[in-house]
């Protein structure tokens, strides 16, 4: 990144197991083989821009799992949105779904996982960091963009860049305590049925939708592995096609994988269907072992409950 | 060639069969399934419907995944409506006529170093097919292939048909790095492999071509529907276009034997 007058900016101290940059991912390229990336919590990601009167699209640190220190080298406006990791700012608990002022100097620090496991740390804004065919989104396995624009995680002595402001006079906001997710509950998870739910034999169909799923360890950005109730597909691969993001696709082992963002553009299992958006999101933030549903729900009313959500960015 | 697909379809893609369908792929997506088999011809009506999609959709397209016998098309689902795109879908498939076939198509001609050094299953495919080195890099390179999908990484391209002689499976064990260039053979596919990566495909030789270049218009050089043929060369040939011979390296067998 090149630095000018006008940049403030962040140092990490510690890095933690995986923190990326995220803008609302890279379009128009996945015919050449390229993963879409973006925040795997679009709904924690989407809040943090919008507290901050960022437009949709700036690009957020996504931490998952925390272990991330940093310091603020210039005062800035900060929010911090999604899974709570025991997030502290010179020792004190940092408050999440607001506005938050960091010093120069001030600390920030992500600890464990206490609910949830992603955290969204947007900035007055958005980091800055090279487009990279249209995106600032990291995505690693591809090697694109991020910070340094080459798909690297956020490393120890790394840098973030912003634009320099005056958080003193920005409107302080906040969402309210009604609005914040439970991410310790059970997920209940939208899925559209999509055209091979009726290769599934009917027994499964039925456990599908009336048996929980547990998230298993076998969970990162690219999909996360549901285990339960065998499921018996009829079908058992396809020629390989476009997948979209929240496919529910069941290898022949019979457990369900949901592909999220970091999915390849590609894939040949059979699918139940696809999850809305806000279930992606919902489902991002589960630890392995956590219980989740599927609630079978129409296209139009799925793509109504879409535009209520973008409406409020 | 065979004149594309024509099969199974009558003479218009829409005639009374069941294909092409159009498929729900979530709040946001619709799949065309045009096929049901894998045939180089399907990509004259892949490219085709692309082309169309673009135009029709215009700023509301997002983006568009072909695939062998499919179009994945995602619309931006805050400016249309599902039904409304299910329709204009519609109304280009019942007009649909399918592109040039490949023998019209420009040709990307890869030169390909074949090499036990920088393609070790040459040995493994030989014993196979029972056929010698020199036949199976002929069979190789003869055949004109269409790219049907890009995938696994950027600018990876899925080419086929191969020829039934050289049907290898994939690896048991994939390779924890194959070096970029690599040219491969997996079922009845081929390709090459961008940049260094994990793999499983059969290397068979390497090529000297920058496969893919973000700072490149268009990015990969190979693009669905593309038409390809390998051109065997010298390994002073493949130096002299730029080539790293470096022998692939064997992968540490488990357990520390060797």
């Amino acid at each position: 990144m090149t630095t000018t007058h006008t940049s403030g900016h962040l140092n990490i101290l510690r890095a933690g197991p995986l923190a990326l940059l995220q803008d609302s991912g890279r379009f128009g390229v996945r015919r050449l083989g390229i993963t879409q990336g973006g925040p795997a919590d679009l709904h924690a990601w989407a809040w943090a821009n919008r507290l901050l009167d960022n437009p949709w699209g700036n690009s957020v640190l996504e931490i998952t799992l925390g272990g991330l220190e940093l310091q603020a080298e210039h005062d800035c406006q900060i929010a911090i949105c999604g899974g709570d990791l025991g997030a502290t700012i010179d020792q004190q608990p940092a408050p999440l779904w607001q506005t938050i002022i960091l010093r120069r100097h001030q600390i920030l620090r992500f600890r464990l996982p206490i609910s949830g496991v992603r955290a969204y740390l947007a900035v007055k804004g958005g980091f800055d960091a090279a487009m990279i065919l249209g995106s600032r989104s990291c995505v690693t396995r591809d090697g694109l963009g991020g910070h340094k624009g080459d798909g690297s995680k956020i490393g120890q002595d790394d840098k973030l860049y912003f634009a320099a402001h005056t958080p003193d006079s920005l409107p302080a906001r906040q969402l309210p305590e009604s609005e914040h997710p439970d991410y310790s509950q059970q997920a209940l998870l939208d899925l559209i049925p999509g055209a091979q739910i009726a290769e599934f034999r009917g027994d499964s169909l039925y456990q599908t939708f009336n048996h929980g799923w547990q998230v298993d360890t076998r969970a990162d950005r690219m999909g996360i592995r549901l285990k339960g109730p065998v499921l018996q597909c009829h079908m058992k691969t396809m020629i390989s096609e476009g997948i979209s993001l929240g496919a529910v696709q069941v290898p022949p082992d019979g457990q369900p994988i949901v592909l999220l963002n970091d999915r390849q553009t590609i894939g040949g299992y059979p699918r139940l269907g696809t999850l809305t958006p806000l279930a992606c999101a919902r489902l991002a933030q589960c630890p392995p072992g956590h219980s989740v549903r599927f609630r079978a729900t129409g296209l139009l009313a799925a793509q109504a409950e879409q535009r209520r959500f973008r409406s409020g960015f | 060639m065979r004149k594309a697909g024509m099969k199974d379809h009558g003479e218009t893609l829409s005639a009374g069969s069941t294909l092409p369908r159009l498929e729900n792929a979530g709040i946001d997506a619709w799949i065309i399934r045009l096929f049901d088999s894998i045939e180089e011809s399907n990509m004259n009506w892949i490219t085709a419907l692309m082309r169309e999609c673009e135009a029709a959709l215009g700023d509301d397209l997002i983006d568009l995944v072909p695939s062998y016998t499919t179009v994945l098309v995602h619309y931006d689902c805050q400016q249309r409506d599902a039904l409304q795109i299910r329709a204009l879908l519609s109304s280009i498939l019942s007009r649909l006529q399918p592109d040039e076939a490949a023998e019209n198509l420009p040709i990307h001609e890869l030169p390909v170093w074949y090499d036990i050094s920088v393609g070790p299953e040459l040995e493994r495919l030989s014993q196979v097919s029972n056929l010698g080195y020199p036949q199976v890099i002929q069979i190789h390179s003869e055949h004109l292939y269409r790219v049907f999908a890009l995938g696994f990484a950027p600018g990876f391209a899925f080419m086929g048909s191969l020829p039934e002689a050289l049907e290898l499976p994939r690896l048991e064990t994939p390779r924890t790095r194959v070096p970029a260039g690599s040219v491969a053979i997996a079922g009845r596919q081929t390709s090459a492999y961008p940049q260094a990566s994990p793999g499983g495909w059969n290397l068979i030789g390497r090529t000297p071509v920058r496969l893919f270049d973000r700072d490149r218009d268009g990015m990969s050089l190979l693009q669905v529907g593309d038409a390809v043929r390998f051109i065997p060369v010298s390994k002073e040939e493949f130096i002299r276009l730029g080539g790293d011979p470096t022998p692939v390296v064997r992968d540490r067998v488990q357990g520390g034997v060797q």
